[in-house]
C-alpha cells in the first residue's frame, strides 16, 4: 500500500523533469558523418564522374535495389549510363559504400526522402550523382590506378612504377 | 396565460430549461477537454509532451479527435444483439449526466435539489452498470463478455462500500441532501472527520468508473479492449467520454461529499468547486500514470476484505459519536 503512495509520488516528481522528446522538424538532432542515409554518387576533384560502372555496389546489395548500366567513352574510360537506386527498397546498411573500389558511392546524413508516391523513390543517375567529392577529397581513382585511360599510359600514375618491359631481359 | 401558468412561472420554466442545458453543456465540454488534458498530463509525467500541435498547446486535437471519429464507420458486427449493441452506449451517457443533476455546482447553480440526493447519485451509477454488461453481452464476444462479467462483479461489490462510506458523511449532516450537506461543512470539511470514509469513496469512484487502476473491464493486454471491442466510431465516442464523464462525476462528488463543495473564502463559489474538482480530476490522471492493474482475485479480496470492514468500521463509530453528542 504504501510502495503504491511512493510511486504516485515519484510519478508526481516527474512534473519538474526534462522532458525526453525530440521536437522534430523544428528541432534537428546532430547526424554524424558516417550515418547511413541516402546514397550519392561523387565526383572527383577534377570534377569528373568517379563511377565507373564495375556492378560491384549492384552485386553487393542485398535487397537488389542498385542498377548499374555500363558505358564507355572514346578513350576507354568506363562510365556508367544509367545508375538507377530504388530507395524504397534500399535497406541503407552501406554495403554498396564498402564494396566501390572508387568512393564514388557514398551514403550521407540525410533521411528525409519521403513521397506520396512509390515511383518517386526511385532515383535516376541525374538525382543522385553532387557536384562534390563527399567524404573522400583529393582521391581520383584514374590518378592512382593502373589502367590506361585518355591522356595516361601505363606506368604514369601516382606511385606506380614503369611497366616491365617482358622483351627484354636486361634488368 | 399559457397551460395555466403565469408569466412569472413561464419565465422561471424557461430560466430553469436554460440552466440545465448550460450546466450540461458544460459538463460534456469538460468530459471532451479531459481527453486532451489526460493526455497532455500523461505526457508531463511520462517526460513527453503529448498532443502539442493542433492549435495553441494542442487544444484543437479535442476537435480534431471529434472530426474523426464522427467520420469513422460505424459498424455493427453481424452477429451482434443489435438492438443491445446500438442502446448500451446511450446508457453510460445518460446515467452518467442525470447523476450530474443533482450535484449542486454553487450556492444557486444547480438542477435540482432532491432530498434523497445521495440515493439519486448512487442509484444512477448503479444503472450504469447495465450499460457495460449489456455491451459486453450484446457484443457476442467472448473478450467482451469476459470484460463486461468483470465489471457486473467489480461495480455490485465496490457500490456496496460506495454507498456505505457515505453513511457516515449523511450521519453529520443529517441530510441525502448534496446541498444541505455542502451547507453542513462550513465549520469544517467533512474530510477531516470522515477521512477513511474519503478514501474509500474515492478508491470505490474509481472502481466504478473503472479507470486505471481498476480498468479490469477493459484490461488491454487480456481481454484486447473488454466490453467495447466491437464498438467503433460514435458508439465507442460514448463510451470513451462516458468514461471521462465518470471522472467528472466522481471528482464533483468529492468535492461536494468531502470538501466543502462551493464553500472558501475570497473566490465566487463557483471557482471554488471548479478549482477542487480539477484538482481530483488531475489526481484521477496522476492514478492512471503511476499505478499497475491488480489482478482480479486482488481487486475482490481488496474490497471485501479490508475496504468492507473499515467501512462498517467507520460507519459504527461515526454512528456513536453522533448519538454521544445528542
Amino acid at each position: 500500500m504504501l510502495s503504491v503512495l511512493r510511486t504516485i509520488w515519484m510519478v508526481l516528481l516527474h512534473t519538474f523533469r526534462k522532458r525526453d522528446t525530440v521536437q522534430y522538424p523544428e528541432e534537428q538532432p546532430y547526424l554524424p558523418p558516417r550515418y547511413r542515409g541516402r546514397i550519392v554518387l561523387t565526383r572527383d576533384p577534377d570534377g569528373m564522374e568517379r563511377c565507373v560502372a564495375c556492378n560491384l555496389c549492384s552485386v553487393a546489395c542485398p535487397v537488389d535495389c542498385i542498377s548499374v548500366v555500363k558505358t564507355e567513352d572514346e578513350t576507354g574510360r568506363w562510365y556508367p549510363e544509367s545508375f538507377r537506386i530504388n530507395f524504397s527498397r534500399c535497406i541503407y546498411c552501406g554495403y554498396c559504400e564498402e564494396a566501390c573500389p572508387t568512393y564514388a558511392i557514398q551514403l550521407t546524413p540525410d533521411f528525409e526522402m519521403g513521397e506520396f508516391d512509390r515511383q518517386q523513390m526511385v532515383y535516376e543517375k541525374s538525382d543522385l550523382t553532387i557536384s562534390g567529392v563527399g567524404k573522400r577529397p583529393g582521391y581520383n581513382f584514374y590518378r592512382v590506378a593502373g589502367m590506361a585511360v585518355g591522356g595516361k599510359d601505363k606506368g604514369e600514375a601516382e606511385n606506380e612504377t614503369a611497366p616491365v618491359d617482358v622483351k627484354t631481359l636486361l634488368p | 396565460m399559457i397551460f395555466g401558468l403565469s408569466e412569472s412561472q413561464l419565465i422561471g420554466i424557461a430560466l430553469t430549461a436554460f440552466e440545465t442545458v448550460a450546466i450540461l453543456l458544460a459538463v460534456i465540454l469538460t468530459a471532451a477537454l479531459l481527453i486532451w488534458v489526460e493526455r497532455r498530463l500523461l505526457g508531463v509525467w511520462q517526460d513527453r509532451y503529448g498532443p502539442n500541435r493542433v492549435g495553441p498547446f494542442g487544444i484543437l486535437q479535442v476537435v480534431a479527435d471529434m472530426i474523426k471519429i464522427f467520420f469513422k464507420e460505424d459498424w455493427i458486427p453481424p452477429f451482434a444483439d443489435k438492438a443491445v449493441f446500438v442502446i448500451a452506449p446511450g446508457i453510460i451517457m445518460f446515467t452518467t449526466l442525470m447523476a450530474f443533476a443533482v450535484v449542486p455546482f454553487s450556492p444557486n447553480l444547480g438542477v435540482v435539489d432532491l432530498n434523497i440526493g445521495i440515493l439519486f447519485v448512487l442509484a444512477m451509477s448503479s444503472l450504469g452498470v447495465y450499460s457495460v454488461i449489456l455491451a459486453g453481452w450484446a457484443s457476442d464476444n467472448k473478450y467482451s463478455l469476459l470484460g463486461g462479467m468483470r465489471t457486473a462483479a467489480q461495480m455490485i461489490s465496490y457500490e456496496v462500500f460506495m454507498g456505505l462510506s457515505l453513511l457516515g458523511v449523511v450521519l453529520l449532516a443529517g441530510s441525502f441532501d448534496l446541498r444541505v450537506i455542502v451547507e453542513s461543512q462550513a465549520g469544517m470539511w467533512n474530510v477531516i472527520p470522515q477521512f477513511p470514509a474519503f478514501v474509500i469513496f474515492f478508491i470505490a469512484g474509481i472502481a466504478e468508473i473503472h479507470r486505471a487502476p481498476f480498468d479490469l473491464p477493459e484490461a488491454e493486454q487480456e481481454l484486447t479492449a473488454g466490453y467495447h471491442t466491437e464498438y467503433s466510431g460514435m458508439k465507442f465516442g460514448m463510451f470513451f467520454v462516458g468514461e471521462y464523464l465518470g471522472i467528472v462525476l466522481i471528482s464533483c462528488l468529492v468535492t461536494v461529499l468531502f470538501f466543502g463543495g462551493w464553500l472558501g473564502p475570497w473566490l465566487p463559489g463557483i471557482v471554488w468547486f471548479v478549482l477542487k474538482a480539477s484538482f481530483f480530476i488531475v489526481f484521477f490522471v496522476l492514478l492512471r500514470a503511476a499505478t499497475v492493474r491488480p489482478r482480479y482475485d486482488q481487486l475482490m479480496a481488496f474490497g471485501w476484505k479490508i475496504l468492507l470492514p473499515i467501512t462498517l468500521l467507520n460507519v459504527a463509530i461515526t454512528g456513536a459519536v453522533v448519538m454521544a453528542m445528542q
